[in-house]
């Protein structure tokens, strides 16, 4: 089976990164327009200042959306995930962000479920922000 | 503002759909390009001389100077060159772009070509394609969002896209999957009276869809098409011109594109998909109403695409959908005939050509030249293009005289 694909941070992405490694999740906001951004940015996507922070939050949020493929004709990494848990994340504090979900079983998972980080460790450089039931 | 509806398709050249199996395709994309440029002329009575503008969408040969790349191969000199990269929604969007240039002079006969974006492959192209074939069409190169963000959680199938649009559906308004499962028979009902289409003769029921395999709940795989080998093409021309064609022609009266974003789940209004505001602009361009309309012809990669569509572009409330579409017969001789060549659901995703199918059947249909399918007064056809995971979308109307 092929790897599977790992995020390749930029030196703008990496402080979201090197955050999730140290166990805390950190999203910019916008020092203009004080709006919330996901993924990160250059630009902030309300009122495009480049002026912004990095702010740890706590990463809690509730499900928006769900999907439980069975099956998958394109991505053949995923294939020992199957049937996999994907899940849309809204944030507290707004933005949403696709994961997945870990610890649950899949009749549990509902629109409006109330979810927390689960940092998955996945090589030495790349923890990736799950969710598991809050 | 907007079109004056001062051009029309005059001109359809279109593959019949195969089945993908090794050696099919046997051409690449230049040398299908080339034929479907001779079919569509030769349906719309023009030579190559004739034509001045070209709009094409992706070539497997080469991934950038593809307009010159075009007219080199076909032999041909056009004053508007164009390429559109809008998925599923390109083919519409090139019919827009196509009238919009005749109608500001810069073009009397524009030729807008879809290949199958399928080509043979050399073993090493056989060895990239294969590493870049699991991201779909999302991108996996350095610094790309896709990449960083959706990937590494396995977002990136279309099922799994549109299970998040139809599960987050089903949580707002309510989910019947018989009234999903009907439009892919109705559907497929339409294909049956197609020659053309993949599926023809091989008619199904609501009980087929709802016992095929599930792929990604709610979506079913009879919900889903499936890819075939095709290709299409339409030409449009000025009124000068179209005063020469034997065809009767189908003027492009209306128009409207909204692009989003990439991935469907950064949408702030995620259900408000962006046909409604491409509709409404569509609508009000072309001086019609929705009752006005005889054939609708909307993008169906999935069933709830359609649904999605039937709403949004205002054929009926929002949330309104499932009850809609069991009350009304959407067959070619129904009483609201819906992608009457049976969709790309009945008919066959010819990659991105798939969305041509929906352009050149409405024309066809303006014409009186479709097969047993054809719907007996047919004079305004609504027809929408859809990309990625309804992230970018567009409409026209096209109108008989």
């Amino acid at each position: 089976m092929l790897n599977k694909p790992f995020p390749r941070p930029t030196s703008l992405t990496q402080p979201f990164w090197d955050a999730l490694n140290e166990g805390i999740v950190k999203i910019q906001k916008c020092n203009n327009c004080n709006s919330w951004i996901f993924y990160p940015r250059s630009h902030c996507t309300n009122c495009l200042s480049p002026d912004l922070t990095w702010k740890k939050i706590n990463g809690t949020g509730t499900i928006y959306t769900y999907s439980t493929p069975e099956i998958l004709p394109t991505a053949s990494f995923f294939v020992d995930e199957l049937p996999q848990k994907i899940v849309v994340v809204e944030l507290d504090e707004g933005p949403r962000i696709p994961s997945n979900m870990v610890n649950v079983e899949i009749k549990d998972i509902w629109i409006g479920m109330r979810v927390k980080p689960f940092l998955d460790k996945v090589s030495d450089d790349i923890t990736l922000l799950r969710f598991e039931p809050a | 503002m907007g079109l004056k509806g001062k051009s029309a398709i005059i001109g359809i050249g279109e593959f019949k759909p195969e089945k993908i199996r090794p050696g099919v395709p046997d051409t690449f994309t230049l040398e299908q390009v080339s034929e479907l440029a001779r079919l569509a002329l030769t349906d719309a009575g023009l030579g190559p001389k004739d034509v001045n503008g070209l709009i094409v969408s992706g070539i497997s040969e080469s991934a950038y100077f593809i307009p010159s790349t075009v007219t080199e191969y076909l032999g041909i000199k056009v004053d508007f060159g164009d390429v559109v990269d809008l998925g599923g929604a390109s083919a519409v969007s090139m019919v827009w772009r196509a009238a919009a240039a005749i109608e500001m002079g810069m073009a009397d006969v524009v030729l807008c070509i879809i290949g199958s974006g399928l080509s043979p492959m050399s073993q090493d192209e056989i060895e990239i394609f294969s590493e870049q074939k699991p991201f779909g069409s999302s991108s996996n190169l350095w610094g790309s969002p896709q990449a960083e963000f959706d990937i590494p959680y396995g977002h990136i199938a279309q099922n799994s896209g549109y299970a998040l649009i139809a599960q987050r559906y089903a949580h707002e308004y309510g989910y019947d999957q018989r009234a999903t499962a009907k439009i892919a028979v109705d559907h497929r009902t339409n294909a049956c009276a197609n020659p053309q289409a993949i599926f023809h003769g091989q008619p199904i029921t609501i009980e087929d869809v709802l016992n095929s395999k599930m792929v990604a709940p709610p979506l079913h795989k009879l919900e889903i098409v499936m890819p075939v080998f095709g290709g299409a093409a339409v030409v449009l021309a000025s009124k000068e011109k179209v005063a020469e064609s034997k065809n009767r022609p189908a003027w492009v009266t209306g128009c409207g594109e909204r692009v989003e974003v990439k991935s469907r789940h950064y949408a702030k209004d995620f259900l408000n998909t962006p046909i409604a505001a491409a509709s409404e602009r569509a609508f009000n361009m072309a001086g019609i109403k929705r009752r006005d309309i005889d054939l609708v012809q909307p993008y169906d990669c999935y069933t709830i695409t359609v649904l999605m569509t039937l709403e949004d572009a205002g054929f009926c409330g929002k949330g309104e959908g499932m009850a809609f579409v069991l009350e009304n017969d959407l067959t070619y001789n129904g009483n609201f005939p819906v992608n009457s060549h049976g969709g790309q659901l009945g008919f066959g995703q010819t990659g991105l050509a798939g969305g041509m199918s929906h352009v050149t059947e409405a024309a066809r249909q303006i014409m009186g030249k479709a097969h047993v399918n054809q719907i007996e007064r047919c004079n305004n056809v609504y027809v929408s293009g859809t990309g990625g995971i309804m992230c970018e979308q567009s409409a026209i109307i096209l109108q008989g005289d």
